[in-house]
């Protein structure tokens, strides 16, 4: 205990703020050593790519924390070996998102073409033919989805938020949105022709019935996203209004509202994304077709999931243009998902409050 | 235009938590009344009582009258936001609405009840309280910056300037100047002397020295001891309050020996 105060006081006596460090380009150098280094053991014994990778890794990961911990200190080769695991990590999940995005536009963009773009798949055998009816379709569906679930989810949220508090009702609705949220898609799928079939008859196959069941899958989407929106508006802005004499109501709609609408957006036009790519649900209801149908309360509609799936399974003869068409669709469809989680982000932007500092 | 406010035996609850205990006081029109007190008095919980703010706390409620213009604002038949309306309130931090520029935010009261004005009249309003809180040289040229733009001590006069758009008849103040600068809180100073031609005015403060600056009378809170409820220990006029109180523990406190 003694010593260790002097220990103490006598460090006290100077005031150690640096120490050696290795230069900048000393992690560039590692890595350029570990890759020749791992690439002469890969040649010598007739390794692959995947190993020389690999090894490489491994011997940088070493190397860079035993030369730091040499030269700096403990604590530095400590965060050099931490900040190699993450960036290890940080590949590791590149890896898959890589090598889909790469397959896909590698299959994909040599399909497509102006007629790939404004032809429906009618009379089509072989060669030629496109997606048009299945874009159609898609943004239909899913247009009817979130017209469904955009007014539900947010009057729910506002409810859970604004008036629900704790109340067993609240709790109730929370309960079953977080069910809602684990319901598999082929299920609600199932509910929707289930649900139409009783209206309508067995074999019932239409656009609106798709919507109906992807809005299934995304009113607790919507309800959480938005309901978390909700819950981060100040509750000092709605006193604000409260004390200028504005009723609860207005309070929500002028002031709440537009306070969380960034987020509102961006939380909905993620859940369309979301729900845009599900196949299930709308191989049971929406059915498939080859001919464009603007109507989504009657006939059966494309849609590009459905489409991708058919094209692949069911390729004609000779396949190879079936399959083509295949990744084409799903290129396109990556393609929507991805503009419009741009299009969230900006409208995003757009709508945020504005502190103008 | 302005009322006196007639509170007899309020007991103030947070859900079985009784805050604030028997407070019974008269608050005369067209004056200012200083509420002081240690931190956690319930100053503030008593202030929100007055406009039926407190109840907006899940759990909250009041039991006793508060009576205005001959009506007790926890009567049955009345309603919360036309009481809010009449008795208005600034914040002991500045709340400006952030997705609204300073134009908006002066005008948010009528706006956001949806009152037809002519721009005119509207005009006039803005600028007619953004004068009185001191503001108007400040932001004329910018009005339709957000609110969120000012500086804090802007923000609050903006805050102030909000509340006197909507001619309330009664303005309660939660240390409305404990986060400003020596002079944004003597322009606030000034502004409450000017304001009390026309309005009642209630403010709470932890500056002695504002409370014997603007106030005609003084209630003085303090808890009875740790765990127990606040409550009133003496209401007097500023004057007599700051020289010869009746309360010991009054004066223990002005003159800085507790709390
Ligand atoms: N929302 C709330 N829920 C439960 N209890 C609360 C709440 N707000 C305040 N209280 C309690 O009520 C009592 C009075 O609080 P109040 O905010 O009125 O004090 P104050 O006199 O304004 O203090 P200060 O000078 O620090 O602002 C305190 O014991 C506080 O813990
Ligand atoms: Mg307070």
């Amino acid at each position: 205990m003694s010593t260790q105060t002097t220990q103490a006081r006598s460090d006290r006596s100077h005031l150690p703020l640096s120490h050696p460090r290795l230069p900048t380009w000393a992690p560039r150098l590692v890595a350029a050593l570990a890759i020749a280094a791992a690439g002469l053991v890969s040649l010598t014994l007739g390794w692959g790519v995947v190993a020389w990778v690999l090894l490489a890794v491994v011997v940088f990961a070493i190397a860079l924390p035993a030369w730091s911990l040499k030269v700096e200190n403990g604590r530095a080769a400590k965060d050099r070996f931490v900040t190699t695991l993450v960036w290890i990590a940080f590949g590791t999940a590149l890896v898959p998102l890589g090598s889909l995005m790469w397959k896909v536009v590698s299959e994909g963009v040599p399909v497509l073409s102006a007629e790939f773009f404004t032809y429906s798949m009618r009379n089509v055998i072989g060669e030629g033919g496109g997606i048009y009816h299945a874009i159609i379709g898609t943004l239909l569906v899913t247009a009817g989805a979130a017209a469904i679930s955009v007014p539900v989810g947010i009057l729910s949220a506002i409810y859970l938020v604004e008036y629900g508090g704790k109340s067993r009702m609240a709790r109730t609705v929370t309960f079953l949105v977080d069910v809602m949220t684990g319901i598999p898609s082929i299920v609600a799928g199932l509910f929707a022709y289930a649900l139409f079939a009783l209206m309508f008859g067995p074999g019932i196959r239409f656009g609106f019935g798709g919507s109906v069941a992807l809005s299934v899958l995304m009113i607790p989407i919507v309800v959480r996203s938005v309901e978390e929106m909700l819950k981060l508006v100040p509750h000092e802005l709605r006193e604000a209004s409260y004390a200028l004499g504005v009723p609860k109501w207005r309070t929500i709609v002028k002031v709440v509202l537009p306070t969380a609408m960034s987020g509102i957006v961006t939380g909905v036009m993620l859940a369309v994304a979301r729900v845009m790519g599900e196949t299930a649900p709308l191989l049971i209801i929406a059915g498939s077709t080859d001919s464009v149908n603007w109507s989504l309360f009657g006939e059966r509609m494309m849609t590009l999931p459905v489409f991708v799936y058919y094209s692949y399974m069911q390729p004609g003869v000779p396949p190879a243009f079936g399959q083509a068409r295949a990744w084409g669709a799903a290129l396109v469809l990556i393609a929507i998902v991805m503009a419009l989680n741009l299009l969230a982000r900006w409208i995003g932007r757009r709508f945020a409050p504005k502190t103008g500092r | 235009m302005a009322k006196s406010i007639d509170v007899s035996d309020l007991n103030i609850y947070y859900g079985d938590f009784l805050a604030v205990e028997g407070v019974t006081l008269t608050i005369p029109a067209k004056s200012v009344t200083a509420l002081i007190g240690p931190s956690g008095c319930g100053k503030s919980t008593f202030l929100r009582s007055l406009n039926r703010m407190h109840e907006v706390i899940p759990g909250a409620r009041v039991e006793g009258k508060v009576v205005i213009d001959g009506q007790d604002i926890y009567g049955s038949d009345i309603d919360p936001v036309q009481v809010r309306r009449q008795i208005g309130m600034v914040f002991q931090r500045p709340n400006p609405f952030p997705t609204m520029s300073i134009y908006d935010n002066v005008i948010a009261g009528q706006r956001l009840n949806a009152k037809k004005m002519k721009k005119s009249d509207a005009d006039d309003v803005v600028e007619r309280s953004l004068r009185s809180a001191n503001l108007w040289e400040e932001v004329k040229q910018r009005l339709n910056r957000p609110g969120a733009s000012l500086s804090g001590g802007q923000q609050q006069r903006l805050c102030i300037a909000r509340a006197i758009a909507v001619e309330p008849q009664v303005l309660l103040m939660d240390e409305p100047a404990s986060a400003l600068d020596p002079i944004s809180t003597s322009a606030i100073e000034d502004l409450i002397h000017e304001l009390k031609a026309d309005y009642t005015i209630v403010i709470v403060t932890h500056n002695m020295q504002q409370a014997a600056r603007v106030s005609e009378d003084t209630g003085f809170f303090n808890l009875a001891g740790a765990g127990l409820p606040g409550r009133l220990v003496e209401f007097n006029s500023t004057k007599k309050i700051f020289s010869t109180p009746d309360e010991p523990s009054t004066e223990a406190y002005i003159s800085g020996r507790f709390g």
